[in-house]
């Protein structure tokens, strides 16, 4: 019974993958969403809007800056739950 | 001397000549983030190696009596405090989150946003610090100890 209910799932997520992908990009057509020269912006404007001279930091944590939130509630978010699961501290 | 810990005098004394020049290195990373490679994750990591190091030459009886964990459950949040406050405070006068050029400052726009980057980068750095400090602390093993764990 598992077994015929995972085909079915399985079939209805791959007739789900196979509509979408008709509506992807083009092959290496221009017009393509990673081709939107963003990257331009940030090597021309990144100093102006940000302030800050590394390229990479002004990505990182001016233009990513939600994203850079993210990873740190990430690394917290490890170093809580390791607190919580080892809360031994005196003998290790 | 207590279990887990180097007796050999050379290495002694050469770590504690070079963790506060580990320790300065890692500042470095941190505040010279925004104009040389470098930033709050690694400046972060270097830090706490610094006390990775201390941890095994001097003992981990040692690194905890220096480090309590009281301390680092606070940087650890601290960090992230920071982080969101900042954001918080841009909200607060009347920006998006984390926009940073909204804070009421006497400076140029582009200076308060290099200013908060440097903020949140500090902020950053504090959090990756005690998290692998944490990360060593709970992972090492101490031959006194009785557990499962150990």
């Amino acid at each position: 019974m598992i077994r015929i209910y995972s085909i079915i799932s399985l079939i209805l997520i791959g007739m789900i993958f196979i509509y979408v992908a008709d509506e992807m990009p083009a092959f290496g057509s221009p017009d393509n969403q990673i081709n939107n020269r963003v990257y331009d912006r940030y090597t021309e404007r990144s100093f102006e809007e940000t302030g800050v001279t590394n390229i990479v930091t002004a990505i990182l944590a001016g233009y990513r800056g939600y994203d850079t939130l993210g990873e740190t509630t990430v690394i917290f978010t490890a170093g809580m739950s390791l607190m919580l699961l080892f809360s031994r501290w005196k003998n290790g | 001397m207590a279990n887990g810990e180097i007796t050999s005098i050379v290495i002694r004394t050469v770590s504690r000549i070079i963790i506060p020049f580990i320790q300065l290195f890692g500042l470095y990373t941190i505040i010279h983030g925004e104009a040389s490679p470098g930033g709050g994750f690694q400046g972060g990591v270097i830090l706490g190696t610094s006390i990775i190091l201390l941890t095994i030459v001097f003992g981990l009886e040692e690194a905890k009596r220096r480090i309590p964990r009281g301390l680092i459950l606070v940087f650890m949040s601290l960090g992230l405090l920071i982080y969101s406050g900042i954001g918080l405070l841009d909200m607060l006068f009347g920006g998006k989150y984390l926009e940073y050029t909204r804070l009421p400052l006497p400076l140029p726009a582009h200076e308060i946003s290099a200013l908060s980057i440097l903020c949140v980068e500090i902020g950053i750095g504090i959090t990756v610090m005690s998290v692998i400090i944490l990360l060593f602390f709970y992972s090492v093993r101490d031959e006194d100890a009785h557990g499962i764990n150990a």
